[in-house]
């Protein structure tokens, strides 16, 4: 779907926006509070691992919002959102009441708007770009809030639509990886008309939105209704299949398949490498997260174990670790403490999580990181040595770098730690091409517009390019590579 | 889908499944392992590879019932299916022409072993292999390791089959009989560690396949993570074989015990 600036300005003026803008003074509009999301009381909550914190807001709510969107000449929230939504052509039918047509809207171009309604960091995003926050010094439309209303309140409706898509044109492709920048690029190639399959190495589809995303916050039914979604388009899932593995790409491509498109994620987690970070009761997040999520390991009926921790610290300041500490929380932790080595204010996580993470009773341990640990006679963890931090000049990241503040240390008691530090990229497909040009840290290096690889029919896209992001960018990755790769296989078909 | 076409019994706690997989079964190579769930409730767990047949398009796997996982999996019979199966995963054995290569087993580690035997003989090496196992009911796969070796020595624990004694006492035999030059050991981690002990101590290169926990398989959560020559490396992307005189044994042994509580908890709920 275009979104040059003739299309939206022609989307603007047509008549029922022009009626709807005329309705209310912008005096009046911009006079109005920013809505507050609904939530379910915090000691209510951490007893359940599968219960949405965010409730979502009701009609009248989500009509109030949308009243305050001004409908601007120059949308620049748009700018801010890597897929290109058309926010205030989906805001203005939220007001207008037409809810459905909301929801089609954001359709046109995110193949996940109930996902990315409720994980995309929209204050860094659309909403920091939006008129009040740029001009006004107000707090802007929560344009989040409102895109999960539309599409949940499409799920609810049992009106889902089904994007058109274009005859098929017989062309084979594949994506690799069924996370959110696979899923993002099979939705815009399906509508082109292409033959889609992505393929998954684990036993269930939706990469990092089922085995890393806790219920809490992204309920697994939430991500099947959108993968049924794409399914209903004709988009083909295939699991417990690695390409490289499974098959080499040159099967692939012998079975008829032109493209590739890469998005297998950044599966490989990162320790510290400091004195007994491999004793028992130590894990990454990665293993912690998707014993919970993916494999049901809180519940008796399922095979796969988890520590249930009473003293759990988990170390890191972003979305990952508050998942992680939160989770430890509601399967019965006493302590559940985050360790991280900066401050609140260079935190990487959500401002919203980190808020979450307080009220549930979370301890923030800041300014501290561990420097060893101790274990008991069977090697299973029972001691943290944790050192203070203090903040020196800023580093490259423009946050203020931790020093360590020699003769501070200090031990914590520990049952269960949860290693957050970041992850890398996963080895397997690169190790599968020898060909594929790969940066040092182990990222496919690819066009920054194009996303095509040094092997021109491979695509790359998401955290095996970027080596750790959010779940939009990997999107907003899928997008460009579904219009790049398009305009290659249109040029070789000539 | 991964139809069990095959069971034999070895004993009444192993058994021998041939299950149809015919991508895995063309594209696996010695050392590979797949990671297979029962169920929809199941767990996700590690068995290396013990043949396949290209042509039929199946794969070998052996099992020994040890806990929920490995009983779930035992009492399939044949037309049963395995919900998922994915792989092959690991790296593949580094076969190539040495010399003379002693292979130890142990228990059903002399499962994925055959293969490795297989191809070093195929090489052009002289195989002998030790299949070492508490009783005579526990050695598997005797004549099968027989057709890809030169000798094969038979060591039991309690002395009702081959000679009385470990695995050790009948590779040093070798070792101080004729020039080795490569040792590859599989089976329980102990068994590995004192093969391991043995060999160093004659300075014969030594590859041990490590069956550490995991979850995913394929690099992601970090549950394998093993001590190589004083370095963390993941056995299921990294391995699962290793130059043996580097891996800090201990720590394997201390990691393989790290869900011991809650694996006993739920031992206990299945029976």
């Amino acid at each position: 779907m275009s979104t040059n600036k003739e299309y939206l300005q022609n989307e603007r003026e047509k008549e029922w926006r022009v009626e709807l803008r005329k309705k209310i003074a912008n005096k009046e509009r911009t006079a109005k509070e920013r809505v507050r999301m609904n939530e379910m009381d915090p000691f209510e909550r951490i007893k359940y691992q599968n219960r949405e914190v965010n409730l979502g807001l009701t009609a009248e709510q989500a009509q109030a919002e949308a009243t305050r969107c001004l409908d601007c000449p120059n949308p620049t929230c748009m700018d801010g959102c890597p897929v290109s939504i058309n926010i205030p052509k989906f805001v203005k039918y939220i007001e207008a009441g037409l809810f459905l047509d909301a929801a089609k809207a954001l359709k046109e171009t995110s193949a996940l708007p109930a996902v990315c309604g409720r994980v995309c960091p929209q204050e860094k995003q659309c909403e920091s770009t939006c008129f009040y926050t740029q001009k006004m010094k107000k707090d802007p439309v929560a344009i989040g809030y409102l895109e999960r209303f539309a599409a949940d309140y499409e799920r609810e409706s049992g009106f889902m639509s089904v994007p058109e898509v274009a005859p098929s044109n017989g062309i084979k492709i594949a994506a690799i990886g069924s996370g959110p920048a696979s899923l993002s690029f099979a939705g815009d190639m399906i509508k082109l008309g292409y033959d889609v399959t992505v393929f998954e190495a684990l036993h269930e589809i939706g990469g990092v939105l089922k085995y890393g995303i806790p219920e809490f916050r992204l309920p697994n039914k939430i991500v099947d209704v959108e993968l049924n979604n794409l399914r209903k388009m004709g988009v083909k899932f295939v699991n417990n299949f690695i390409v490289g593995k499974t098959v080499s790409f040159d099967d692939l491509k012998a079975e008829g398949y032109e493209a590739f498109f890469v998005a297998s994620g950044a599966g490989l987690p990162r320790f510290m490498g400091i004195p007994g970070e491999n004793y028992n009761g130590i894990l990454s997040s990665n293993e912690y997260l998707t014993r919970v999520n993916l494999m049901n390991a809180a519940s008796d009926e399922f095979d796969t174990p988890v520590i249930k921790g009473k003293n759990v610290a988990v170390i890191g300041g972003g979305n990952t670790a508050m998942d992680s500490v939160r989770t430890a929380k509601r399967l019965g932790a006493e302590r559940a403490m985050i360790i991280y080595r900066r401050s609140r204010a260079e935190m990487p996580a959500r401002v919203e999580e980190v808020h979450h993470a307080e009220e549930e009773g979370i301890e923030f341990i800041n300014l501290a990181n561990p420097i060893e640990y101790f274990a008991d006679e069977k090697g299973k963890v029972n001691r943290m040595r944790v050192q203070r931090m203090g903040l020196g000049e800023p580093d490259a990241s423009g946050r203020r770098r931790p020093i360590v503040l020699e003769g501070s240390d200090f031990d914590i008691p520990v049952d269960l730690v949860i290693v957050a530090v970041g992850v890398s990229p996963n080895p397997l497909i690169p190790s599968a091409l020898s060909e594929l040009k790969v940066s040092k840290w182990g990222t496919i290096e690819v066009g920054e517009e194009t996303m095509q690889s040094s092997i021109p029919q491979l695509f790359a896209g998401g955290d095996i390019v970027r080596g750790g992001a959010t779940v939009i960018l990997a999107m907003g990755d899928g997008r460009r590579a579904a219009a790049n790769m398009h305009e290659y296989l249109q040029s070789k078909h000539q | 889908m991964n139809q069990i076409v095959e069971k034999v019994l070895f004993s009444e706690k192993v058994a021998k499944f041939v299950v149809e997989a015919p991508r895995i079964a063309r594209s696996r190579k010695p050392g590979h392992f797949v990671i297979l769930r029962v169920d929809e409730k199941g767990e996700r767990i590690p068995l290396t590879i013990a043949g396949a047949d290209p042509v039929k398009g199946t794969i070998v796997l052996v099992v020994q019932k040890m806990g929920v996982s490995s009983a779930k999996l035992f009492e399939l019979n044949v037309g049963d299916s395995i919900l998922d199966l994915v792989g092959p995963l690991g790296k593949a054995t580094h076969i190539h022409k040495v010399g003379t290569v002693l292979a130890c087993g142990g228990g059903v580690g002399v499962a994925p072993m055959l293969p490795i035997v297989e191809g070093f003989k195929k090489a052009g090496n002289r195989v002998i292999s030790v299949l070492a196992a508490r009783n005579k009911d526990l050695i598997i796969l005797e004549d099968e390791i027989r057709q890809w070796s030169d000798e094969v020595i038979i060591m039991t624990d309690d002395g009702s089959y081959g000679t009385k004694g470990v695995v050790t006492v009948g590779a040093e035999a070798v070792i101080q009989r004729e020039k080795v030059d490569e040792c590859i050991a599989i089976g329980p981690a102990v068994m590995m560690k004192f093969t391991s002990l043995l060999t160093k101590k004659y300075d014969i290169p030594t590859q041990a396949s490590l069956n550490a926990i995991m979850v995913d398989g394929t690099g992601m959560c970090g549950a394998c993570r093993v001590s190589v020559g004083g370095n963390t490396y993941f056995t299921c992307v990294d391995g699962p074989e290793f130059d043996a005189h580097q891996i800090d044994f201990d720590e394997l042994i201390m990691r393989l015990g790290g869900y011991a509580a809650e694996e006993k908890m739920a031992w206990e709920r299945y029976q």
